[in-house]
């Protein structure tokens, strides 16, 4: 009863292909924003604050379609990436990373940020003082002391990213071995006559990948606690 | 040689100070005198409006030609009131931190050494999260040391130990700057810690300098002790060992004003020494004490009397040879004695008040 088509494969492999492409490629980006926003204070902070908050508080849908007015292949910014380095977005399994990592990044930078804040800065001085200039410091003291914040932001941004449907499917659409995931291609099976096996294998598929971060991000977020007490 | 002209308005607080030294500096006042901006300055943590700092031929500041060297460029070490050790490193982590920074040329302090004068050679796998306070104090002393600085900045490192880790670390602090030759700004609120410590003092008060000097010169001086607690006024007293005396386990101590007697050992003969007195263990006689079991008797004149509010005078006393006392009094006895500016005295100490935190070597 659980063998799963070969069109379900493709849908399963597609959606964790995306979610770790977006994660990993939001990543760096994630910790400068957090950084920037715990540490800096710059003209603007407040909008640029809010401009990252965007994709939580708009409908995914207007995302999506923001992206698609952006980076389509008649877009201005879609044409010029896709003749000039030949990025092309739109209906692609990058674009569905793409949107994916724009829905995930706020709630990375919530996780990373609250952690960097959280460090002592005269720990940061301390180090500025023994000679090591900001770079050094960023990556010996801040970046490992906000190592389990770190963690618990990409794995939130990763379960974002392989839950996400409204944004993907209004850039990507729903292209079977292209951009149709896990949850389009639930949301496919729900719409023709006699899918409901196949939409209930992926369901339990869904349910055992989603617990699985789960579990994982507790684990994380348990050793992280046992660290913090042996620190402490 | 540390020069340092610097003014900063941090919200309310104004801030401007400015004196010069030789070698070490201790800065003394209460908090919020603005101590530990100095350190802040100095160390390039903070940036003053207006000024200049130089340590030995180097500017480090001088806003009017916009030089502003970063704190990593300084080569400034700073030891915090609580450690601050990076808690996710080892303790030999933590000491090697400044080392790995410190160009290879100035390595000039010996990582084996500053270890085993701060016996923290069983420490060095742990993290710093299972050390005691003491232990703390000194892995970050010696983590300072260890980057080899020009300048070692002391903020209050002490104020978060107990009474028997404070006379080891100093005692080890006083070491470490006589055997590695780095010269420290000690900021302290104690003056048993500033007379053992016993640079030059400059002495803060909302957030200038009241008075600088040395430190004997300083304590029984009028200005540093008005508006004091006269639980927290103490003078400071130079004086060279004679000897010990044996048979009672006395150390005597001379001072031209007279026999300081000091229980306990002090150190060796002919070694001077400061001894600090604090004024509520003054008591003031206007003739030679007979039939008392006082010890101690240093002539003076009096020099000062200042009357407090409520029953309370501090009477300093100007005592012969130099070094001046203070005395907590009540009012009537000041009345009851006559006493008054000019007048010859005998300034009084228990012996047993004295105890060895008071008492330090008298330094460079």
């Amino acid at each position: 009863m659980f063998e799963l088509s070969p069109d379900e494969w493709t849908a399963v492999r597609l959606s964790l292909q995306i979610a770790l492409t977006a994660t990993a490629f939001s990543l760096p980006f994630g910790i400068l924003a957090a950084y920037a926003l715990a540490r800096w204070t710059f003209p603007g902070k407040f909008l640029f604050d809010g401009f990252i908050h965007l994709p939580l508080v708009l409908p995914p849908v207007v995302t999506g379609y923001i992206l698609l007015m952006l980076l389509g292949r008649r877009a201005p910014l879609g044409a010029f990436l896709a003749d000039h380095f030949g990025i092309v977005f739109s209906f692609r399994w990058t674009g569905a990373a793409l949107a994916c990592g724009v829905m995930g990044f706020p709630l990375m930078v919530r996780a990373m940020r609250l952690s960097i804040e959280a460090i002592d800065r005269r720990l940061e001085d301390a180090a500025g003082t023994l000679g090591a200039n900001s770079l050094w410091t960023f990556g010996l003291v801040t970046l490992p002391l906000a190592l389990p914040g770190i963690l618990v932001g990409a794995i939130l941004c990763f379960a974002k990213a392989l839950g996400e449907f409204g944004a993907t499917i209004t850039f990507v659409s729903n292209i079977p071995g292209e951009t149709q995931t896990i949850s389009a291609a639930i949301y496919t099976y729900t719409q023709v006559p006699g899918g409901d096996a196949k939409a209930w294998r992926l369901t339990a598929i869904a349910i055992a990948i989603a617990l699985g971060a789960l579990i994982v991000s507790e684990i994380v977020q348990r050793t992280a606690h046992r660290r913090l007490a042996q620190f402490e | 040689m540390i020069r340092f002209d610097a003014a900063i308005k941090l919200g309310a607080f104004t801030y401007e100070v400015a004196f010069e030294s030789a070698a070490g500096v201790s800065l003394f006042g209460r908090s919020g005198s603005g101590k530990s901006v100095t350190i802040a300055l100095i160390a390039g943590l903070l940036r003053p409006d207006r000024g200049v700092i130089v340590l030995d031929d180097r500017v480090l500041v001088d806003t009017e030609k916009h030089v502003f060297v970063p704190k990593h460029d300084r080569r400034v070490g700073v030891v915090y009131q609580d450690a601050q050790l990076f808690p996710h490193l080892t303790v030999r982590q933590n000491l090697m931190f400044g080392r790995w920074f410190a160009p290879r040329t100035e390595q000039a302090i010996a990582f084996g050494a500053v270890v085993e004068t701060l016996g923290i050679g069983h420490l060095l796998a742990r993290r710093p999260g299972r050390l005691s306070g003491g232990e703390r104090q000194r892995v970050a002393i010696g983590r300072a040391l260890l980057a080899s600085p020009r300048l070692l900045l002391m903020d209050e490192p002490l104020a978060a130990l107990d009474d028997e880790r404070k006379m080891e670390v100093l005692t080890l602090i006083e070491r470490l700057r006589d055997g590695f030759k780095v010269p420290i700004v000690y900021v302290s609120h104690s003056v048993d810690e500033v007379a053992r410590i016993a640079s030059p003092v400059v002495v803060f008060n909302a957030g200038h300098v009241v008075t600088a000097g040395a430190v004997d010169e300083v304590f029984g001086a009028r200005r540093v002790q008005a508006g004091e607690s006269r639980f927290a006024r103490s003078s400071v007293l130079t004086g060279r060992i004679v000897g010990m005396r044996a048979d009672y386990g006395l150390t005597e101590i001379h001072h031209p004003a007279g026999t300081i007697w000091i229980a306990g050992p002090a150190g060796s003969a002919g070694r001077e020494v400061r001894v600090v007195v604090r004024a509520t263990d003054v008591t003031v006689s206007t003739e030679p004490p007979q039939h008392l079991s006082i010890r101690t008797v240093l002539a003076g004149k009096v020099a000062a009397i200042d009357e407090e509010d409520g029953p309370l005078a501090a009477v300093t006393i100007d005592l012969a040879g130099h070094g001046h006392i203070v005395a907590s009094l009540t009012r009537m006895a000041v009345d009851e004695l006559g006493l008054s500016v000019g007048r010859p005295v005998f300034a009084l100490i228990k012996t047993v008040a004295l105890d060895e935190r008071g008492i330090a070597p008298a330094g460079r």
